[in-house]
């Protein structure tokens, strides 16, 4: 909301310079977004903490001056010479402004014109270049005449973006005043906060003010300075469902004389960010910026003809079915069943608390103006707003509430407005249909009540002193505070909800600076904290101690992303996907189903800035379950790997691209960096890897996940380099349940071991991992560690055939082994590969 | 006599020949020559039998002395020769030291894991306790619980993603969690952090994404005031800028809290001078904060007249952007390991 300073200063005293009144509003709740200035210099401060934009006048350069005579100009049609008097010496000026062609060629003018004059020097913006642009007035010959300064637009002294014609001021302006003086201000942008829909005036800032500099608040005087004819009979109201329409009032204004407002009335629409339009219309308007209750003007006329020359009956109702509008801005509207409309009876006028219709709207010939000043159903008038997609001035106020009580005080003051400027008849008397009126919360509150929200002993007398401030009435009773909400606040509620809404006024005035800071003091609560934080940071640990970069994705995709990862005629693609009613654009329109998918694509936008890649995300994926209200939000553990197998290095010339094998050892590393115990891999299928390069890791017989290399049709579906790309896709879950809370080590052994290599042939089909079994069967307790150091397939030991050579490791823990016990162990071992494996030992 | 020249002109002539000798290998052939079984000196040992008996301790002792002598200076020379030998090969050795490492590979945590980890380890020992709940809510957690009943003016605050299923949406912030929170410890005094994942419906900017970090406080108990909200602020401020920067709280409107506050912090940049950071204003806004709402508290199953409580959420995205200059917070997500490594 645009909150015009001098406007502001109408209601409240301002001892504060720009300055320091923005930290004031912003440090209450009411948050300066900028200041314009409109002429003002910017305020004296060692640094500035709000933003300011705008132009200042030089009280030297620009000042009120009078345009006595607007002569033709000797060489062009389309400029005028204006004989003008700054208040010290007479000038002739050069303009080309249209507004002053009615005036050309008149001799002397018996009104003479007050403008805005910039002399010589002076700095202004360029009326003729987009936007907002410096310039300084300089000497200059145009078409033969000399020119050295200006009669000013509002776009050049940064008013608004209007260089039609020049400014034509009031005729009371004072001439040789300087401009800054007479009408130089400033415009506060404050974000207006839900709670404090109060606030979206200047009265309703200017309130604010007062509470907070303790100055007094000059509220405007309401009354009916009447001299016509009562409006009763001249109209009336039917309220069908008060629930929407809690409240109706109607004025009316007679023989007005439609017509431009005032100049400064015109100003401060337009700083106030709205289009001054006619006096009568501008009324409704300057009241609704001024004490925030938006107003209708009626043409009253228009209604009798409706009417059929009888006193129109104004009736409010919700929309029927299918009814429709067209409205002001030329829109047939189709209305909803809880729209509300004001009517009359023959028909629809307007949409409450939204827009009018164009029947009866003032227009240039209107000469009776019937005023409405109404309440509304604020939660209504919202949903109307969004489903008509239709907002305007008035609406952002009735959405957000406006206060009954301001109902025939917006319509006194609108009548007033309209008498002033179009110097019509105010008829005496507002039909006022209040069906149920609007009670203001009375809340109790203790000092107690106070100490506990907000741990300051605050005495009642001091929390009557803020309050009262803000307008609220109060009563000291004993140690009970009753305070009564003032009629212009819809934010306090009742009981409970009210003492808080009341505790936070106290807060908010009393100061929140003022407030001690303390250390929690209330007991500790028992700890239960998250039980998967802690195991899912070892995983992540684990990663990160493996060389793995951690990503964090975008968790919206598009199923068509995903499918990427799958082959062409995977089931995968036919699974269901938690889709957005609205995404907010193509390619994030459903909920991921995989972190593998998500992780893919971040390895291929990378792929050719790094020589490897090894990234993983813990996060989860969600599957609608049907029958059930929530989707299963799944963790997952996805890692995808692809590059080199080293770090580059000046002297290494050979860069191995990682394989399957360098993704299992990682897998390894981490399931050993877990504790996880009784790891098996077996062969697996699926519709992304390879069909021979994928693998199931197991711990015990639940299964971890499943890792691999891409199948080659899968990754076509991406844009990598021939490196083979590495991924696996684990259950966080299945990952956290086989994490041992605790787990046995054993002992560091006081004995040498003894080593021994035995190279075994056995088939081809035979997996190492069925070797490593059996060996470890045959040895028993004292055979300690295994290693494959080498595979052999060659003539000498066969086709179909493969040598697996291991270094095995006795080692017992309470005596040295002796050749005899090696030699036993290696017998039994080679027994048990031979039956079990049909295994030769080779050498 | 002649023995005792003769030793004396064999330890001259030993130390002469040990003078030239300079490596190892003549070394070793001195030694052989000097030192050996064959050696003159040994050889006036075997001859000692041979010389008259009163001579014989004093030849014994010249020629233990000459061989003393000998093999003294030959383990000098040793040493010597081994020393300037492993000298040589040492200067042989010298490597370019400027020539780059051969490094590992390093693991790096996302910087917004990173920042989580800090924030949660401030508030863990403070005695907030992990709550995690879903990103997949109901219009009741996330906004009717939260006193944003349908309609409200306030539910502008938030635009939200809704699913195609009915009352279901994508979490707009955590505070759906405190619902849950307190749900499951009500009656008992509650102290949680909430971190999560939240999403709006925004168009993506430098400064907001769809997609989004936050963690919240909340805190339910018996005696939990104003002042408690702010001091647990003021520590975590103090403690994630790592200085004593100056705070404040500034009143603002969140429906679930009232009172109502923004907290910002003295612009860790420009220390309050004003800079294009904070946009000249010295502050920068952090957190939202507040006091617990009568209508949430009863909502989570707590007697508003029994208890009180503070709830403060911030996004772990907008402290890291501030404490690391990032201009652009979509680089969060988008993953450049450009960006990523440099953490």
């Amino acid at each position: 909301m645009k909150v015009v300073l001098s406007w502001l200063k109408e209601f409240v005293d301002i001892d504060l310079n720009l300055e320091e009144l923005a930290r004031t509003l912003t440090m209450a709740g009411l948050e300066v977004e900028e200041i314009q200035l409109v002429g003002l210099p910017m305020p004296p401060a060692e640094r500035h903490e709000f933003h300011y934009s705008g132009l200042t006048w030089e009280p030297d350069k620009i000042v009120v001056a009078r345009i006595d005579e607007v002569m033709p100009h000797p060489n062009a049609d389309r400029l005028v010479l204006c004989r003008l008097h700054d208040g010290q010496q007479e000038h002739i000026v050069l303009t080309g402004a249209p507004n002053l062609f009615e005036y050309k060629g008149k001799g002397p003018l018996p009104q003479p014109l007050k403008v805005a004059y910039a002399k010589e020097g002076a700095r202004i913006y360029d009326g003729h270049q987009p936007g907002q642009v410096l310039t300084t007035l300089k000497r200059a010959k145009i078409r033969g005449v000399e020119s050295y300064s200006m009669v000013c637009s509002e776009k050049e002294l940064g008013i608004s973006e209007e260089h039609e014609g020049i400014i034509i001021l009031d005729p009371d302006a004072p001439t040789g005043m300087p401009l800054v003086e007479y009408m130089g201000d400033a415009v506060l942008d404050v974000s207006i906060l839900p709670s404090m829909a109060r606030c979206a005036s200047i009265l309703g800032v200017a309130r604010e003010v007062a509470a907070l500099t303790g100055k007094p608040l000059r509220l405007p005087r309401a009354t009916l300075p009447a001299t016509g004819e009562s409006i009763l009979g001249k109209a009336s109201i039917q309220i069908t469902e008060p629930e929407y329409n809690p409240r109706f009032v109607l004025g009316l204004i007679r023989n007005v004389r439609i017509q431009p407002s005032p100049y400064r009335v015109q100003l401060r629409l337009r700083l106030a960010g709205m289009r001054p339009i006619n006096n009568i219309v501008d009324a409704t308007n300057y009241v609704m910026l001024e004490i925030g209750e938006p107003l209708h003007a009626f043409d009253y006329q228009a209604l009798v003809r409706r009417a059929q020359g009888n006193p129109p009956t104004i009736i409010t109702r919700r929309a029927r079915p299918g009814e429709t509008l067209t409205t002001l801005d030329g829109v047939e509207r189709k209305l909803d069943d809880f729209t509300v409309l004001v009517c009359d009876t023959a028909g629809a006028l307007s949409i409450a608390g939204v827009m009018g219709g164009a029947e009866t709207e003032v227009t240039e010939q209107t000469t009776d103006v019937l005023l409405e000043g109404a309440s509304w159903n604020f939660i209504n008038i919202r949903k109307t707003v969004a489903a008509q997609k239709l907002n305007s001035e008035a609406a952002y106020r009735f959405s957000r509430g406006v206060h009954p009580a301001l109902a025939p005080e917006g319509v006194k003051l609108g009548l007033e407005r309209m008498a002033l400027w179009s110097g019509g008849e105010i008829a005496a008397d507002l039909i006022d249909a209040y069906p149920v009126p609007h009670k203001d919360p009375q809340v109790d509150l203790t000092a107690a009540e106070i100490r506990r929200a907000l741990g300051i002993p605050l005495s009642l007398d001091e929390a009557e002193n803020l309050l009262s401030r803000l307008g609220f009435t109060c009563q000291i009773e004993g140690d009970v505070l009753h305070v009564q909400t003032p009629p212009h606040r819809l934010d306090i509620g009742e009981g409970l909800v009210g003492k808080a809404d009341l505790i936070e006024e106290i807060a908010r005035l009393y100061g929140f600076d003022r407030i001690p800071a303390r250390r929690l003091a209330d007991p500790l609560p028992s700890l239960q904290e998250d039980p998967n934080l802690a195991p899912t940071d070892k995983v992540r640990d684990a990663l990160v101690r493996l060389g793995l970069q951690e990503v964090i994705t975008y968790r919206m995709t598009t199923p068509e992303r995903e499918h990427r990862l799958y082959l062409d005629d995977a089931p995968e693609r036919n699974a269901p996907y938690l889709t957005l009613a609205n995404p907010i654009s193509l390619d994030r329109s459903v909920m991921r189903r995989s972190l593998l998918a998500s992780v893919m694509e971040i390895a291929e936008r990378n792929t050719r800035l790094r020589e490897r890649l090894a990234l993983f995300e813990i996060g989860p994926v969600f599957l609608p379950v049907e029958g059930q209200p929530r989707p299963d939000e799944d963790w997952r553990v996805a890692l995808v790997l692809t590059g080199t197998r080293q770090p580059p290095a000046w002297d290494r010339k050979e860069a191995t691209p990682m394989d399957f094998y360098d993704f299992k050892g990682i897998l390894e590393g981490l399931l050993e960096a877990l504790h996880i115990p009784d790891v098996t891999f077996r062969a697996a299928q699926t519709s992304t890897f390879h069909p021979g390069k994928c693998a199931e890791a197991l711990s015990g017989d639940r299964v971890l996940g499943v890792f691999g290399e891409l199948h080659p049709k899968v990754k076509e579906h991406f844009d990598f380099g021939p490196a083979p790309v590495l991924a696996g896709d684990f259950s966080l879950k299945a990952l956290l349940e086989s994490m041992p809370v605790a787990y046995e080590v054993g002992a560091v052994p006081a004995f040498p071991p003894v080593l021994e290599d035995l190279a075994v042939v056995v088939d081809e089909s035979i997996p190492a991992a069925r070797v490593e079994e059996v060996l470890r069967q045959g040895g028993g307790k004292l055979l300690t560690a295994v290693r494959l150091f080498d595979i052999y397939r060659g003539e000498q030991i066969g086709a179909g055939k493969k040598s697996l050579a291991y270094r095995l490791t006795y080692q017992a823990l309470d005596r040295t082994l002796t050749d005899k016990d090696a030699t036993s162990i290696r017998q039994r071992i080679i027994r048990r590969l031979e039956q079990e494996l049909g295994a030769k030992i080779r050498g | 006599m002649d023995e005792l020249q003769e030793l004396e002109r064999i330890r001259q002539e030993g130390l002469e020949r040990l003078a030239e000798a300079n490596d190892a290998a003549s070394l070793e052939a001195w030694r052989v020559a000097y030192l050996g079984r064959n050696a003159p000196v040994m050889q006036v040992f075997s001859r000692l039998g041979q010389a008259p008996r009163e001579l014989r301790p004093q030849i014994g002792q010249s020629a233990n002395a000459v061989k003393q002598a000998l093999e003294a200076a030959y383990q000098e020379k040793l040493e010597a020769v081994r020393r300037a030998a492993l000298e040589e090969e040492l200067t042989r050795q010298k490597l370019d030291v400027t020539l780059p490492g051969r490094r590992p590979f390093l693991g790096r945590y996302h910087i917004e894991t990173q920042t989580m980890r800090e924030i949660l380890r401030i508030f863990t020992s403070m005695g907030f306790q992990v709550y995690s709940s879903p990103d997949i809510e109901t219009d009741e957690y996330n906004f009717t619980y939260l006193n944003i009943p349908p309609h409200h003016p306030a539910r502008d605050m938030w635009d939200t993603f809704y699913l195609t299923t009915p009352g279901l949406l994508l979490r707009t912030h955590t505070s759906p969690g405190q619902i849950h929170a307190m749900r499951q410890f009500a009656p008992e005094p509650v102290r949680v952090v909430l971190p999560g994942m939240c999403y709006r419906y925004e168009q993506a900017g430098a400064r907001k994404d769809i997609q989004f970090t936050q963690v919240e406080l909340l805190a339910v108990g018996y005696d939990i005031t104003f002042a408690d909200l702010k001091g647990t602020l003021q520590d975590f401020a103090d403690r994630i800028f790592g200085e004593r920067l100056r705070t404040r709280l500034r009143p603002s409107y969140f429906p679930f809290t009232e009172p109502s506050a923004e907290m910002d912090v003295e612009c860790v940049i420009c220390h309050g001078k004003g800079c294009s950071v904070c946009k000249g204003s010295g502050w920068l806004e952090i957190m939202g904060c507040g006091m617990v709402h009568p209508v949430v508290l009863q909502h989570g199953g707590y007697d508003p007249a029994k208890f009180t409580g503070f709830a403060a959420g911030m996004g772990p995205g907008r402290i890291a952007m501030l404490r690391h200059a990032i201009q652009d917070i979509r680089s969060l997500y988008e993953n450049d390991v450009r960006f990523l490594e440099q953490f």
